[in-house]
């Protein structure tokens, strides 16, 4: 039982340390990745952009 | 032209017309057959509301004059802003409804002879009034018009259905009457902001779902290739909340016949599964959808695109994907395992980074457009609102430090910590964004600005009372509960700390009843911007304006 928890314990930790880190440097490469630039000012301008 | 006299029913209409009929009659049998006063009550109003829905569909077809909305007119979206325009007079109502319940059981703290001993005016009934009508009903359909409003225009496409929207508008208003008229009543399921009972439950369940076919199948169709970041938190908003109510409403009507129902969850997993939810519910209802707002309306108002948008994305996937673990803070001390809270803790302090990138992006986008703080009060509102974010998003991490909560928990420090988000954050950003909708909606020029700063002043030194006096109250509280004198005996009995609260009560409701008068400023301005017939010039944004880094 004991070792069960702990082995379990173990791999959430690890395994959710891992698994949030690797989604946190995806978003980070996403956002920051040079030709999605062109991409992101375009769309920052999207509510300036409305005709009516 | 050869004008076609009839026409067909179409599948939304008629399956509209078949639900909501369905719908009431078996409102009907229910308030036939049970014995349950407030369920035979509530089951007529579903049963009528539903009735009057039916005839206006088939009213409308049977007219015959009716023509389906183009969804262009002349290449230009012909968007359909009817649903919003109800969903911001109906926040204009309730807040000032919300707010008023509050003032009144702020009194009711302070003078407990005002609860006039009745069941239904007592604190216990009014209070979670109170909480649903301001965050439900006001922050609701601040949220549901500004998203109706939002999505269409950045994405350049007409919502899909004619009957659809106002579906969802009505029928969460109606959800809003159920579960308010419910608490008065003495309908709950006891849990915090999740109190009303199983059938209005199933009621919000049904429009939920029928509002995300909305946002998406405006998504679907829209004519601009990026999906704007507000519309992503609209959308984390929709999604989440749909599975944290279904989670935590997981209950069984003791027969259908009765309004009390009964939680499967058991003991220490119904209480996880309520601050999972009740948490979230400050997470992505009272920020996820506000974020929304900050994030088109502050652009908007400022005339200047958002500071980073490469931020904002960050912003967005890190926010939503901490935000859902913090809960366990709220079971400091409980049966919850000690696992649990320290991980719902070290979550809600590592939520200090999103929350702060979030709040610097909003406050950047104003960089080199200080100025218009001085002219425009509207987003001087919106601007502090942020501010407030920033300051309850500080202190919320701090307070959810175990050793932090045992002085804080259960004392007027929390009170006033929610407030310091409801009426700053929430509050602010929601005034700021409906001083823009209506005048937007309408093509009105803003009615004064001067009584915009008029309310500005008064509300903000009515938080300012406010969150001051909770703090002292809530400190002092909690050090008076933990003090021992030299024989280990409890230092003071409750009701001294009681008393010892009672100036700080006043002050409190002196604050409360400062920010419903300036909401009743509000309330008056919005109501003449449209009164008068005044229209604007057509407005022509700059567009491509000078990026700010």
């Amino acid at each position: 039982m004991d070792a069960t928890y702990t082995t379990l314990a173990n791999f959430a930790q690890t395994g959710g340390l891992l698994y949030f880190m690797a989604i946190f440097a995806g978003v980070v490469v996403y956002a920051v990745w040079p030709s999605n630039k062109e991409q992101f000012d375009a769309a920052k301008n999207i509510p300036l952009r409305e005709d009516d | 032209m050869v004008k076609q006299k009839a026409r067909y029913l179409t599948v939304e209409e008629g399956g509209f017309a078949l639900l909501l009929a369905a719908t009431a009659i078996l409102g009907l049998i229910i308030a036939g057959r049970t014995f349950d006063q407030v369920l035979a009550f509530h089951a007529s109003v579903i049963a009528a509301a539903c009735a009057v829905g039916t005839f206006y569909i088939l009213r409308r077809y049977f007219d015959g004059t009716y023509e389906r909305a183009p969804l262009e007119i002349d290449g230009k979206p012909n968007y359909n802003m009817g649903p919003a325009k109800f969903g911001a007079w109906a926040s204009v109502f309730w807040g000032i409804a919300g707010f008023l319940v509050g003032l009144i059981i702020a009194l009711q703290l302070a003078y407990p002879a005002l609860n006039f001993d009745l069941p239904w005016t007592s604190f216990g009934r009014l209070r979670p009034l109170h909480t649903s009508a301001v965050i439900f009903a006001f922050g609701g359909n601040v949220l549901l018009a500004t998203s109706f409003y939002v999505v269409q225009r950045t994405c350049r496409a007409r919502m899909p259905g004619d009957i659809l929207p106002w579906i969802v508008i009505l029928g969460y208003n109606l959800f809003i009457v159920v579960a308010g008229t419910g608490y008065l009543l003495g309908v709950t399921q006891g849990k915090e902001y999740a109190e009303p009972e199983w059938y209005a439950d199933w009621l919000l369940t049904i429009v939920w779902v029928f509002y995300l076919f909305a946002f998406l199948g405006t998504i679907w169709r829209r004519r601009e290739p990026h999906i704007y970041v507000a519309n992503w938190f609209y959308l984390a908003f929709i999604v989440t909340i749909a599975v944290l109510h279904i989670f935590n409403n997981m209950s069984l009507p003791v027969n259908f016949l009765s309004s009390k129902s009964y939680i499967v969850w058991a003991g220490v997993q119904d209480a996880m599964v309520q601050w999972w939810y009740g948490h979230n519910a400050v997470g992505f209802f009272l920020t996820a959808g506000f974020l929304a707002i900050m994030y088109y309306f502050i652009p908007k108002q400022a005339e200047r695109p958002v500071y980073s948008y490469r931020l904002s994305i960050v912003h967005f996937w890190a926010l939503i994907f901490i935000y859902i673990w913090a809960g366990p803070h709220h079971l400091h001390y409980t049966a919850l395992p000690q696992w649990a809270s320290t991980l719902g803790m070290t979550f809600s302090i590592i939520l200090w980074m999103p929350s702060w990138g979030g709040m610097i992006n909003g406050l950047m986008t104003l960089s080199g457009a200080w100025d218009k703080l001085r002219t425009d009060p509207v987003l001087r509102m919106m601007v502090v609102s942020v501010a407030f974010y920033g300051m309850s998003t500080f202190e919320g991490p701090v307070m959810s430090i175990r050793e932090v909560n045992s002085l804080s928990h259960y004392t007027d420090w929390t009170i006033g910590h929610v407030h310091a988000g409801a009426l700053g954050w929430v509050g602010y950003i929601s005034f700021g964004a409906l001083y823009c909708l209506i005048p937007w909606l309408y093509n009105r020029k803003l009615y004064s600005t001067r009584l915009v700063n008029a309310h500005f002043w008064v509300s903000t030194i009515g938080i300012v009372l406010y969150i001051c006096a909770m703090w002292v109250s809530g400190i002092m509280q909690g050090l008076m509960w933990r003090a021992y004198d030299s024989l280990g005996f409890l230092e003071y009995s409750f009701i001294e700390t009681v008393d010892a609260m009672h100036p700080f009560y006043v002050i409190r409701a002196l604050g409360g009843g400062l920010f419903l008068l300036g909401a009743v400023f509000m309330a008056y301005n919005l109501v003449m911007t449209v009164a008068r017939k005044e229209e604007t010039e057509p407005a022509l944004t700059p567009t491509g304006a000078v990026a700010a880094e």
